[in-house]
């Protein structure tokens, strides 16, 4: 026993770089039960200060072209709104409550304070948190289409997983047939994404629009993804290969909006019963 | 209680250049400089192994939890605060040679960039292996290993010249 005592004194770098090294090999590996520890993550009170206030001071450089989007994102909900037979623009506070009481969806702007495209995972910090209504598994949305997901919320801030992750998948659909299949990104080039299971018989074409399912309560029905920018047929199998052009700049988005489906505890109650009655099959 | 708080400051100085910096100009997919090894790099030689370790660890995780990666810049940076001492003793040929601070200014230039360059280079391959965690991309992941290191050697050895001369 005290010779071990000895070895271990003797050789105390070694025991403590070994203790090290496991416990960051740990936290590689079990990374998901890690970040539910919500202060060890990007969306942490001082981490997202940071981001904050760099991000209020680079923030000027691209306002022109923010500016320019936003504009034009006015300029095609407006025409949609106007030639919505019944919605007035300058509605009367009866039709505005109305609607308030029945939609199903409620977005939150918020802005990415840090972001990256470059790595096998990638992730980015939003400058809003739970104190503004944010919840874990949200989806993130821009005026050009899905950005990402959320994953872990602060008071006042949030972390979300971008397409760019290979850690999830998003059920997306052909816009023209509604055949689905789940987008996921390959971890290689950060304009291009995966999309699986859309079988050999359904008719395709290089610039076909991709869109969100709706299947899953993340993303309402209908955001675009991008579109289809090659495809081939592998030997052998049942399914297209098909690459997917992301409508989303993931370099250069900046103003976001977080989804909250209203209706989502009971569709996740629902999914809950279904999934614990097959398993009693 | 000088160099306490002469390391403390490059310390937060590091980390911030490199989340609020280099983190985000994103040059190419190729090229991801982490120039934060170079705190490690300039503690004293004399610095007692643990204490080595441990500030390796920190900054390390200080850098995982900017940039969600938890426990794969630390596994990292603990690494090369393991081997510095044996880079330095098998890199210096004779005992005078090893100066206290291993900065640029204070030893030879040859002495310092084969320094650097083991170091850095050692950095950036586990962290890129333990990033992507398989070995499915192998070639493309190299690539990205030797072109960030040159990249990143090079900003160490132009900060030597401008910033740590003291």
């Amino acid at each position: 026993m005290r010779s071990l005592i000895r070895y271990l004194i003797k050789n105390h770098a070694f025991v403590l770089f070994l203790l090290l090294e496991i416990f960051a090999l740990t936290m590689v590996v079990n990374f998901n039960s890690f970040q539910k520890a919500t202060y060890l993550n990007s969306a942490n009170r001082v981490t997202g200060k940071i981001y904050d206030t760099y991000q209020s001071v680079t923030g000027y450089f691209g306002l022109t072209k923010i500016n320019a989007e936003l504009a034009a994102e006015n300029a095609r909900l407006r025409s949609l709104l106007e030639n919505r037979p019944g919605v007035s623009l300058f509605s009367d506070s009866l039709a505005v409550d109305q609607m308030r009481n029945d939609s199903v969806y409620r977005f939150i702007p918020a802005q990415i304070i840090n972001n990256s495209v470059n790595r096998p995972f990638n992730y980015l910090t939003l400058n809003k948190g739970s104190r503004h209504g944010i919840k874990p598994d949200m989806g993130i949305i821009s005026a050009k289409g899905i950005v990402g997901v959320v994953g872990q919320v602060s008071e006042s801030y949030a972390m979300g997983l971008s397409v760019l992750n290979q850690r999830w998948s998003i059920s997306a659909k052909l816009k023209k047939n509604a055949y689905y299949g789940s987008l996921i990104w390959d971890g290689t080039d950060y304009q291009m994404a995966g999309l699986t299971e859309i079988p050999l018989h359904v008719d395709i074409a290089v610039g076909d629009t991709v869109v969100t399912s709706g299947y899953s309560s993340i993303f309402p029905e209908g955001i675009l993804v991008g579109t289809i920018n090659s495809f081939s047929k592998p030997e052998g199998e049942n399914y297209y290969r098909i690459d997917v052009k992301l409508s989303v700049d993931f370099k250069s988005v900046s103003y976001v909006e977080v989804v909250e489906i209203k209706s989502r505890s009971e569709l996740d109650e629902l999914d809950k019963i279904l999934r614990n009655d097959g398993r009693a099959d | 209680m000088g160099g306490l708080i002469k390391y403390t400051v490059m310390f937060v100085a590091l980390v911030l250049t490199q989340v609020l910096v280099l983190n985000q100009v994103q040059v190419s997919g190729y090229i991801n400089p982490f120039i934060y090894v170079l705190f490690i790099l300039l503690l004293p030689v004399s610095t007692p192994g643990y204490l080595l370790l441990i500030l390796g660890f920190l900054i390390g995780f200080a850098v995982d939890i900017f940039s969600n990666s938890l426990g794969v810049h630390a596994a990292a940076t603990v690494l090369i605060a393991f081997i510095r001492p044996y880079v330095i003793r098998l890199i210096s040929s004779r005992e005078e040679d090893r100066n206290e601070y291993p900065g640029l200014r204070q030893n030879k230039f040859s002495w310092f960039l084969s320094y650097t360059s083991i170091m850095v280079f050692v950095h950036h391959f586990t962290l890129f292996y333990l990033d992507y965690f398989t070995f499915s991309h192998f070639f493309s992941t190299f690539l990205k290993v030797l072109l960030s290191s040159v990249f990143t050697i090079f900003v160490i050895v132009l900060s030597q010249f401008i910033i740590f001369r003291e």
